[in-house]
This record gives structure tokens, C-alpha cells and sequence, in this order.
């Protein structure tokens, strides 16, 4: 039985391994959708992504003269770590081998390496305008870092566990309680996700503006397979977030230790979650204007200050 | 080994011995420098290996004593060697061993007389750290200290012609010798008035202090010791101190000096005092984290790349801090389970920030000896120049960022761990403390990351930033030769072991911990963690896998490079970057080392004291000025200064120069003598 549960296990694991990897520009191109539907376009297509990337990788890369290795190796650090991170978060069944060797901090820590990778691959040709997204890039991380790691301590004291997997089983499996600590953490974790995805009003995906980029100055050197795989990662990236939430704070539905007959049910509610949360965030953005770069230190401000104010209700009403 | 009759602390003074003598021969060989840095300095790296050897063999033994017939009549030299000891001579022997390998190579070309000296001097700074760390007693451990505390001055003040290097050279000695007299006045408080005989630490853990004076003498060390580490506001002799020394100096100087004081602190606090109070806990946290914050944001603001790394080492001081307030108000509060992981957590640490600051400032060095260059703002473009330095410094640079899976991950994640400990804990203040403490460690690893984007970024990534009034020279520029490349990939090589077998150092640092505490990590723990898993409290709680995670990730990488090679193409062109339409641009226009900082100026403003003139758009002579200081120096030190000149002045008041003068001081002093007595 230890066996079977074992091999189903990694069975599983691989399975959301390849979901992910497949999943994750359809989920880029629903949010897009529906942001054009907000804006009373037609929109691309659900499927537009797809066909981009199939573009980009039968284009010729182009690098300049200056490119070092490091340059060349990025996309692929890149797109390893944030497929990794999706592939380990708990969204259809908590029976995930790879999700013991990476709890909530080091899932943190694979957000942050893949971030200083690319920082570190604008810098490399040496463009005005790939060190200023670099520092951008960072300014908006060393501001969102502790806050995401405040709300995973907030879900980790109630449930005793940074592993994804328990944090999920006692939000999900047992008797059903409101936590008020939490209400606070899923704001700031909202925050917080939209800054670290480079959305409205943090940065513009769709922006080709030079001066107002963050995450498209960095890559503004990256062509044709490079350039998909960094593409590619960011909506990984974006699926990565979109499934913490969903692990933290929608757990309902997620297959419990063993319970392989509601692997189907669970993963109906996955589909239906991630409708929700693609609808969602294209709502949020085209409600919110894009702001100035120094008035995102107090947003993200904000967002630390919540999810501090969640941690101390939790210590304070022990829930 | 017993059938030998050799014990570990046998060893272990043979390898000072040998670093002794070893320093004594380069005095007189320095007619023949190529033997100085061909055999002396390999010679060193191999004592030092010893020394690491014999660490790694005294932590299973039981602690070993020694009492040398030395020193004053009746008052003999005591030695001992326990596991906490050993565990710093293992950071010792294994951080100086990469360090002497450098400097084999990187000392070559200096002159014989001067080679002569730093010969003598680092060796025996060297065996006076081992020293510190081995002695048992106030007054050994004191004559170990000044040692150390002379020789790396000396060491310091070796380019002594530059005035700056002798005022920072001057600055260090004075702090050090105020720390110096607070911790002998701490082993006196310890002595606990027993009288002369009782100044072996073992009668010191044997006194039983009042709670007045158990907190005095904690007080006094925690200032003594911290002086030393560079915590705030005693820091600002080191970054002006540790840049001045020659690079691998540098390296041996944040890499394992500060790590005495660290060991020093442990030792009085957990061994001699004993009986840790939670209230000592708290207020080593406040000044862990203050230091912490101020280190790395410190450490944004500069351009000179060692002095960059000399205000990260105050911030990993900061961070060890931390690690250690947690575990000492857990054991106060008396969970002494989680205290221990606290412990094991700053020691870990303190060992990783030996590995990769020794490796950055080596990196550091082989830049500096290779092209010139110290000022970020005029580098650039290095990682083409030297490959093989740039590829060990990006190790360096990551491990120090926090980023798995390298060593500097490790001991932060345990931290993290620790502070979750906090709901067991029934005091409310510190419990709601903990994680607020824990935020501030990850706004400092995610600080620390930027600050080494810029780094590296500036360094050895984009183009090269020549200033105008130098001509280009594209010679400059190579990888160190072979000897300095061994020390660095030793050093490199270390941040990777201690970052994927984190269980093997937790395990090892257990034992450091039951002989100190009598209390070592839960069951769970010890039965969980194996070569693949990570576990500090139960599996069910938390665990990492670094092993794991690297393996997934190289899979996916691999799997992802030949899945797009095998559909598609791996066809390149070369063309010039893109230039967004304007075809001007210069290298000059790529971010300097200041400019990167800016958001960071922007963001925490008033920590900072800034003069800055910002030309207008209409300025026919525009010139863009910034200068950043340290505030400490307005609010404390200066006014100290003023005080002890106005006191000097004062006193001077009396001095005549007159023998008859003199005579009637003393009359009057015999006289008031005499009245009291």
C-alpha cells in the first residue's frame, strides 16, 4: 500500500509537471482575453500564446556581440525554477513527492534565483535600458520578499508547517473555520502578486514604452528561443502565484493524503478556480491605473503592513 | 588513536607551532622571496588543513585539557579543547586554507623585506586565532587576543605609507583595545571575586553569580566581543579597516576574525555565565537586527567594491546576532529545544559567511591585482576578461544573496525555522517579536540580492566603464594564476558542500550544542535528517532537500535544452545590442554602482546622512556630486572625540613641566593617602 501510494504519487507528480508546462500560456492567454473583452475588444484568442511562442522558437536568436554565457544560459535557470515552483505547489492532490524538498521559503528562494538571474542577464549587454529594469526589478523585490514571506508565516503558524502539502491538508481537510488572519493575508498576498507579475499598477504587461518598463526592459535584448522560454516562465510564474493562492487561501476541493477517487472532482475545481482567478485579476487590472514607480514602495508597504497585521490578529485571537 | 597517545589538542598545538615558526622563517628568508610564496605560504595552507583535520577529529572526542608550564609563576597557561572550540577551528583551518592558497600566488610579486614581514605577521595572526579559541583561562585567552588584535593591525597598516590606511589602522586599535578592556573587566565580574586562582574558565562556570552580575558580565562581553564583530554603533572601524589590508588579508579578516568575537560571545554566554536570561535574548536581537539593516544598506550606497564587502560583513555579524537572540530568549524563556536550533542556526551561519566572504573578497582581489580597479563605477565588462573568477565570484555572490542551493540559503531557512518556533513560547511580547524579527532577516536577504545584482552586474557583466581622462586599455585584465584559482574553487567548493549536505553540518553543530546547553534538536529532527533531507524540528513540520531541488531543476534545464534543440534549431546571429533608435550611446551611459542604488536612497532616505547637489537642466557646468555618511559619527563618535580633547585639555592644565610642581603633586597625593588609609 506504502508502494502504490508511492508510485501513484510520483504517477501524480509528474502528471501536474506536465499540466503545468502545458496549462500555463492558456492561462496567459485567458487573462488576456478577458481583458480585452473589459476593454470591448475582440481579443486574440485563447490560444495565442501558443502560437507565439511556436513563432519565436523557429526565429533565428539573435544575441549581440557582447553576450556572455551567462546571458545565454538564463532563459533556461529561468524557465527550470519557475516550472519547478509550479510544478511543486499542491493544486489538484496533496500527495506531491518533490514538495518536501522545497517548503514556502524555499519556494521564496526559487522566486528570488530565478530573479536575480534575469536582473543579472539584462546587466550583461550593457544597455541603459536593461540595468534600469534590473534595478526596478529589484527595488520591487526587496519590497515584496518579506511581505510574501509574512503572509507564508501567517498560514504556517496556523497550521504548524511551511510544508505546502500539511498547510493545505489542515486548511482543507479539517473542520471548517474562518481565520481572520487569513482575510488579512490574501489581500496583501494579492498585492503582492501583481507586483511580483509585473501587472497593473506595478508594471505594464503590455507596455512598449521604454521609460515606463520594469520587466520588459529586462528582456528587451532575449529573441526568438530565449525570449520564449522567458516568456514562458513568466506565465509559469504567473500559474506559480495564482496556485499558492489557491493552495492558501481556495484549498476546497484540493484531493486529500490517499484519496485517489476525488482526483477528477479536484481537478474540475482546479479548472474552475483558475477561470475565476484569470477573470479576476484582468478584472483588477482594468479597474486599477498603472502608478508612478516610487509610489510602489507604498503599495507594497501596504502589503507588508497587512499581512504584519494578520500575523498579530493570529497571535492575538490565536486564529 | 589513543595506542599513538597523539590527542587532538596535541595536534592542534603542533599546527600553531608550525604557523609560528613558519612565520619566524619568512623573517629570515626574505631575501628570497620565490621561497616565501613558494613554500611557506602552501606550507601554511597545509597547517591550516590540519588544523580543519583536527577539528573535524576533536568534535566526537571528549573535551581534551591541557596546562602548559608558561606564563606567570603560579599562574600556568591552560588549554582546552571541547566541541565548540573544535567547530571553530574547523571555520579556522578551512577558511584559511583557501586564503593561504591565494596568497601564494597573489604575494609574488612583492617586494622580499615587506614579503618578509606580512610573512610573520599573518601567520601569527593565524596561530593567535587558534590560540583564542584553545585557551582556558582570562589571562591566556587575553594574550591570544592582543595578539591577534596587534598582528592584524600590523597586517592592516601594511601599505602604511597611504595616511588613510594609518588613521584606519589607528581607529581599528582603538576600538579593538576598548573591547579589549570590557572583556577583561567581563572575566573579572566572571571571577566572581574568588581571588587570584580563579581566573581558568573552569572556576568561572563553576562561580554563581547574582542576576545583577551575571547580567553585568553579559553586558560587558556583549559590548567587548561585539566591538570586535563590528556590531553597531562599535562598526565603523571596519569599513575602513578591512579594505585596507591587502586582499587575502582582507579575506582572513571578515571571513575568520569577526568569527572569534562571534565565538567569544558564545563561549562567555552559553559556557561561562550559563544561566542565559531572556531578556539578554531580546536585546541581542534589537542590536542583530539594527546591525543587520544598517550593513546592507550601508553596503548599496558604496562603490568601492572591498569596502562594499566590509559593510556586508557587519551585516552578516548582524544576522548571526540574530540567530543567537532568538536562541538565547528560547532558552530563557525555557524551550531550550528550539534554542538550540537557534544556536545551530547562527553558528551555521557564521561558518557559511567565512566560506563565501573569504571567496569574495579573494574575487575581490584577483580584480584588483588583475586590472587596478576597486571603484565599481569604472569596471565593467570583466566576466569576458576573467571567466574563471567571474564564474566563482557569481558563487560567491549568490551564496551570500540567500539563494538556493547554496550555503547561505541553509543557515537563513534555519533561522526562519527558528523564529516559527514561536507559539510555543508563553511570553507575548517575544512571541509577536520573533517573525517581525524574521521579516526584517528577509528584507536583508532580499537587499543583499540587489546589492550583489549590482555587484555583479556592474563588475563583470555590460561594457566596460572606463573614466574619460584614462585612455582605454584593453590589455587590463586576466584570471589569477593557478595557485590563486585553487584557493578560490577550495572556498567555492565549500559553498556548495555546505549548501547540499546541510544535515551533515546541522548533526556536527548538534553536538557543539548538547556539550554546551546539555540540550541538542528534537528526536524528530535527529531521526529525519539523512544526506537527503533537511529536517530541524519533524518531518511533518518543515524539511528541504537541497539535493532534490538541485537535481530537478539541472533536470528540467537539461531536459528543456535538448527538447528545443530537437524540435527546433540552435541557429544564432550576432549583431549590436539594441540601441531604442538612438545610436549614441556610450558605455558611460550604463548604470554606475550609484546609480543603481538610488531606489534604495529614494526608499530609505532618512537613514542616511546625504550631501548631494543636482545640477538643474539650465546649469551650464553641470556636475552631479553625492556623498553619503554615516550617522553614527555625528551623534557619537565626534562628540566622544570633543569630550576626551576638552578633558585632555583640561587635565593638561596641571602639567608645568616644573619639577617642583611635580614634588608638590606627589606631597599632596601621599598626604590624601594617608588621611584615607
Amino acid at each position: 500500500m506504502e508502494n502504490t501510494n508511492l508510485t501513484l504519487g510520483i504517477l501524480l507528480q509528474l502528471c501536474q509537471l506536465l499540466l503545468v508546462v502545458l496549462m500555463a500560456p492558456l492561462l496567459m492567454g485567458w487573462v488576456n482575453q478577458c481583458r480585452a473583452w473589459l476593454q470591448n475588444r475582440s481579443g486574440p484568442g485563447l490560444l495565442q500564446p501558443y502560437c507565439t511562442l511556436r513563432k519565436l522558437f523557429h526565429k533565428d536568436a539573435v544575441l549581440a556581440h557582447d553576450a556572455s554565457p551567462l546571458f545565454r544560459m538564463t532563459p533556461y535557470i529561468v524557465f527550470g525554477c519557475m516550472w519547478l515552483a509550479a510544478a511543486i505547489i499542491p493544486i489538484i492532490a496533496v500527495d506531491l513527492p518533490f514538495s518536501p524538498a522545497a517548503d514556502v521559503i524555499a519556494l521564496v528562494g526559487i522566486f528570488a534565483l530565478a530573479r536575480v538571474f534575469i536582473a543579472l542577464a539584462a546587466m550583461d549587454i550593457g544597455t541603459a535600458f536593461g540595468t534600469l529594469g534590473a534595478r526596478r526589478e529589484m527595488l520591487v523585490s526587496f519590497l515584496a520578499e518579506p511581505a510574501l514571506l509574512m503572509v507564508f508565516f501567517t498560514s504556517s503558524l496556523i497550521s504548524h508547517s511551511t510544508q505546502l502539502p500539511h498547510i493545505v491538508e489542515t486548511f482543507a481537510h479539517h473542520e471548517f473555520v474562518l481565520y481572520p488572519s487569513l482575510a488579512f493575508a490574501s489581500v496583501a498576498f494579492v498585492m503582492i502578486l501583481l507586483a511580483e507579475n509585473a501587472r497593473i499598477p506595478v508594471d505594464n504587461p503590455s507596455t512598449h514604452l521604454e521609460l515606463t518598463m520594469i520587466h520588459e526592459a529586462m528582456i528587451l535584448e532575449y529573441s526568438a528561443r530565449h525570449l520564449a522560454l522567458v516568456e514562458w516562465a513568466s506565465s509559469l510564474k504567473l500559474l506559480a502565484y495564482i496556485s499558492i493562492g489557491i493552495a492558501l487561501f481556495l484549498p476546497q476541493g484540493i484531493a486529500g493524503v490517499g484519496n485517489w477517487n476525488a482526483l477528477p472532482l479536484a481537478v474540475a475545481a482546479l479548472l474552475l478556480k483558475l477561470v475565476a482567478a484569470g477573470a479576476g485579476l484582468a478584472l483588477l487590472e482594468a479597474l486599477i491605473a498603472k502608478m508612478r514607480i516610487f509610489r510602489v514602495p507604498e503599495f507594497l508597504g501596504t502589503a507588508f503592513l497587512l499581512a504584519v497585521l494578520g500575523l498579530l490578529i493570529h497571535f492575538l485571537l490565536g486564529a | 588513536m589513543d595506542a599513538i597517545g597523539i590527542l587532538p589538542l596535541d595536534m592542534a598545538v603542533g599546527a600553531i607551532l608550525l604557523w609560528m615558526v613558519l612565520g619566524l622563517s619568512g623573517l629570515v628568508l626574505q631575501r628570497l622571496p620565490h621561497l616565501i610564496t613558494g613554500i611557506i605560504f602552501p606550507l601554511g595552507a597545509l597547517a591550516a588543513l590540519a588544523v580543519a583535520g583536527t577539528g573535524l577529529w576533536a568534535l566526537g572526542e571528549p573535551p581534551g585539557v591541557a596546562v602548559l608550564p608558561l606564563g606567570l609563576p603560579d599562574l600556568p597557561l591552560h588549554l582546552r579543547l571541547d566541541p565548540l572550540a573544535a567547530f571553530f577551528l574547523i571555520l579556522l583551518g578551512g577558511a584559511s586554507f583557501g586564503v593561504s592558497l591565494f596568497s601564494a600566488g597573489y604575494f609574488r610579486a612583492m617586494a622580499g623585506g615587506t614579503l618578509g614581514l606580512l610573512c610573520l605577521e599573518y601567520h601569527l595572526f593565524l596561530a593567535s586565532m587558534a590560540l583564542v579559541l584553545l585557551a582556558d583561562d582570562a589571562y591566556m585567552f587575553m594574550v591570544a587576543w592582543e595578539t591577534m588584535a596587534l598582528s592584524s593591525y600590523f597586517l592592516v597598516t601594511t601599505d602604511h605609507h597611504v595616511p588613510d590606511i594609518r588613521k584606519a589602522g589607528f581607529l581599528y586599535l582603538l576600538i579593538a583595545h576598548v573591547g579589549a578592556v570590557a572583556i577583561l573587566l567581563s572575566f573579572g565580574v566572571m571571577q566572581g571575586g574568588h581571588g587570584i586562582g580563579a581566573y581558568t574558565f573552569a572556576a568561572m562556570r563553576e562561580a554563581h553569580l547574582s542576576p545583577f552580575w551575571s547580567s553585568a558580565a553579559f553586558l560587558l562581553a556583549f559590548f567587548g566581543f561585539g566591538a570586535k564583530a563590528g556590531m553597531i554603533p562599535l562598526h565603523v572601524w571596519l569599513p575602513d579597516a578591512h579594505p585596507a589590508a591587502p586582499s587575502p588579508v582582507s579575506a582572513l579578516l571578515s571571513g575568520v576574525m569577526l568569527k572569534t568575537a562571534i565565538y567569544g560571545m558564545v563561549r562567555v554566554i552559553y559556557d561561562l555565565i550559563g544561566n542565559v536570561r531572556w531578556e539578554w535574548g531580546v536585546l541581542v536581537l534589537a542590536v542583530g537586527a539594527a546591525t543587520m539593516l544598517f550593513g546592507v544598506l550601508f553596503a548599496l550606497m558604496q562603490h568601492d567594491l572591498k569596502r562594499l564587502l566590509a559593510y556586508h560583513s557587519i551585516e552578516n555579524i548582524g544576522i548571526i546576532l540574530l540567530g543567537l537572540g532568538m536562541s538565547m530568549a528560547f532558552i530563557g524563556l525555557g524551550h531550550p529545544v528550539a534554542g538550540a536550533l537557534g544556536l545551530i542556526a547562527a553558528l551555521y551561519h557564521t561558518l557559511n559567511h567565512a566560506v563565501f566572504k573569504g571567496l569574495l573578497f579573494l574575487g575581490a582581489g584577483s580584480i584588483l591585482h588583475a586590472s587596478g580597479l576597486r571603484n565599481l563605477n569604472d569596471m565593467g565588462g570583466l566576466i569576458r576578461k576573467m571567466p574563471k573568477t567571474a564564474f566563482y565570484f557569481l558563487i560567491g555572490a549568490l551564496a551570500i544573496s540567500a539563494l538556493p542551493p547554496l550555503n547561505g540559503f541553509v543557515s537563513e531557512w534555519l533561522m526562519f525555522q527558528t523564529a516559527l518556533q514561536a507559539p510555543t513560547l508563553t511570553n507575548d511580547i517575544v512571541r509577536s517579536l520573533l517573525p517581525l524579527f524574521a521579516a526584517t532577516l528577509a528584507l536583508a536577504g532580499a537587499l543583499t540580492g540587489m546589492c550583489f545584482v549590482k555587484v555583479y552586474g556592474i563588475a563583470f557583466l555590460g561594457r566596460p566603464r572606463e573614466p574619460h581622462e584614462r585612455p582605454s586599455t584593453p590589455g587590463t585584465g586576466h584570471d589569477p594564476s593557478g595557485m590563486e584559482q585553487c584557493g578560490m574553487a577550495w572556498l567555492a567548493l565549500g559553498c556548495f558542500v555546505l549548501g547540499l549536505f546541510p544535515s551533515y553540518v546541522m548533526l556536527m553543530l548538534n553536538r557543539v550544542c548538547v556539550s554546551l546547553t546539555g540540550h541538542g534538536l528534537s528526536a524528530g529532527a535527529l531521526t529525519g535528517s539523512n544526506w537527503l533531507w533537511l529536517v530541524p524540528t519533524a518531518s511533518e513540520r518543515a524539511s528541504y532537500s537541497p539535493i532534490v531541488f538541485m537535481a530537478v531543476i539541472v533536470a528540467v534545464m537539461l531536459l528543456t535544452f535538448l527538447l528545443v534543440r530537437r524540435f527546433y534549431h540552435g541557429r544564432v546571429r550576432f549583431c549590436d545590442p539594441w540601441d531604442c533608435g538612438f545610436p549614441a550611446q556610450t558605455p558611460r551611459m550604463q548604470d554606475t554602482a550609484d546609480a543603481f542604488g538610488q531606489p534604495v536612497r529614494h526608499v530609505f532616505g532618512p537613514i542616511y546622512r546625504m550631501h548631494r547637489e543636482l545640477p538643474g537642466p539650465d546649469d551650464p557646468a553641470p556636475r552631479f556630486f553625492l556623498k553619503i555618511e554615516d550617522r553614527h559619527w555625528y551623534w557619537l563618535y565626534l562628540p566622544t572625540a570633543r569630550l576626551a580633547e576638552f578633558a585632555s585639555s583640561k587635565v593638561a592644565l596641571l602639567q608645568h613641566g616644573r619639577i617642583h610642581l611635580y614634588l608638590i603633586y606627589t606631597f599632596i597625593t601621599l598626604l590624601v593617602l594617608l588621611a584615607f588609609v
